[in-house]
């Protein structure tokens, strides 16, 4: 069964033709082609295919792309600043090696950016506890834990600074 | 490899979903927050024609009402943790939603859904039964409202009908001097419960002796269950002394018939049903006695 789906995807309106079964991580990957929405499990297990959803992460393989029409939806590629430059979550990645082999990654990020979001300073406990739905084989995960926990420093002395 | 094709269609009224129930049949599946039932389809576990999709059924905020707590079948788990009269009314409620899968499960997944798909191990399941819970269901031929109790039947089993569905979860408020606790045992973080107890205490308002206990299992049979209360009788009238509670544990545990699989042996299993038992009843006691908050 074919429907036509309008979805704002990273601030860009995209109409999209897409078949019932479809899920919204095959409409992003497949229909649209963006290479950092990935497949991982198709279970909502490893958290590959994070994708915000009206700003709070959800898994795009347990989700119908039909059932994005007239959704928000943010990738990876969404926190880059102006002119693709990284989003200091990003940069927090990078220098901290939180990132290997990089599958894992743009989920990483998602997951992070909205802890961050709302809870300002989380301790390294409720990191832990919410990336528990984001697997990384390569990491160990400590590194990862390192680069959230000085973004969010980071990000509430921004805020302190902004009031 | 991905779902099967199927159609789809989107309904704003749990009315409209029971008929369409009756139109389709079997070969129809209702979606709700979708956390277990796309892992089928995406794994073709089930192959369904068509696809109702609840989410654009208005899902009212959580309200008191004759003595009760309603909350709707389309609530989401991250409501259960935020909402302050889930917390102030429904404590056990929190305290078990923040052990369902993980963030996007709990920001997609609702708590019909959970009861409705049954799992033995779903911490919701075990709640519920720990609550008293009652489901308002609704059919194409009206509706009824059943115990928790008697939804859970068998393996991803229960006892709605076809063409029915869950529209309400109703849980009565609470006694005073009431408290509640919540324990599992997880081979890792956001897995499925090898075994979860929840526990319900009241207190007496005159000596503050065990004046009613509950206790739901999970993960030790085919469907969650309530402990039988015969068991639970000694603890009335009682103090709450750790000799009596590990007597009750050891009873229970004796008294379940666990099963062997992947995640555990049997024998594992019933040991801890001991453990988690005699945790849950302490630490249910002592909120009761108000010496711990439900957080």
């Amino acid at each position: 069964m074919k429907h036509e789906i309008t979805l704002v995807v990273n601030g860009v309106r995209r109409t999209v033709p897409v078949e019932s079964q479809e899920t919204l991580v095959d409409v992003l990957h497949d229909r649209l082609g963006m290479p950092d929405v990935r497949y991982g499990c198709g279970e909502g297990v490893c958290g590959t295919c994070t994708v915000l959803l009206d700003g709070s992460p959800v898994s795009a393989c347990l989700m119908l792309g039909v059932q994005a029409d007239g959704r928000d939806i943010i990738t990876a590629a969404g926190l880059c600043r102006e002119g693709d430059a990284l989003h200091p979550l990003q940069e927090s990645f990078l220098r901290h090696g939180a990132s290997q082999c990089g599958f894992c990654t743009p989920g990483m990020l998602l997951t992070a950016y909205d802890l961050v979001e709302r809870r300002s300073l989380p301790s390294r406990d409720e990191i832990r506890y919410t990336l528990v739905g984001n697997l990384c084989r390569c990491t160990g995960y400590t590194k990862i834990l390192d680069a959230i926990e000085d973004y969010a420093a980071m990000r509430r002395a921004e805020k302190e600074e902004q009031r | 490899m991905g779902c099967a094709p199927f159609d789809y269609v989107t309904v704003d009224s749990f009315e409209h979903a029971a008929q369409l129930l009756r139109t389709y049949g079997e070969d129809a599946k209702l979606l709700a927050g979708g956390q277990s039932l796309i892992p089928m389809l995406n794994l073709r576990l089930l192959r369904p024609s068509v696809l109702i999709d609840l989410n654009s059924v208005p899902a009212h905020a959580p309200i008191i009402t004759d003595g009760e707590l309603r909350l709707s079948a389309l609530t989401r788990h991250r409501s259960l943790l935020e909402d302050r009269l889930i917390e102030a009314h429904a404590p056990l409620l929190p305290m078990v939603a923040k052990h369902i899968g993980n963030v996007r499960v709990r920001n997609r997944g609702t708590i019909g859904g959970s009861l409705a798909h049954g799992d033995p191990s779903a911490e919701l399941c075990v709640a519920a039964l720990a609550v008293d819970a009652r489901v308002d269901v609704l059919g194409s031929s009206g509706g009824r409202t059943l115990n928790a109790s008697d939804l859970f039947v068998g393996y991803l089993t229960t006892s709605l009908e076809p063409d029915e569905m869950i529209t309400a979860v109703r849980i009565p408020l609470p006694a005073p001097r009431t408290g509640w606790a919540f324990e599992e045992v997880v081979r890792r973080g956001s897995d499925f419960a090898v075994v979860a107890v929840a526990a319900r205490v009241r207190l007496s308002d005159v000596d503050g002796t065990i004046s009613d206990v509950a206790l739901a299992l999970g993960g030790v049979g085919d469907r969650a269950m309530t402990v039988d209360a015969p068991l639970l009788t000694s603890a009335v009238g009682t103090d709450g002394s750790d000799e009596s509670l590990d007597e009750i544990a050891a009873m229970i545990a004796a008294h379940v018939e666990p099963f062997s699989d992947v995640r555990a042996s049997a024998a594992y299993r019933r040991h801890l049903v001991a453990v988690l038992t005699r945790r849950a009843l302490a630490g249910a006691i002592a909120r009761a006695r108000g010496g711990a908050s439900h957080r």
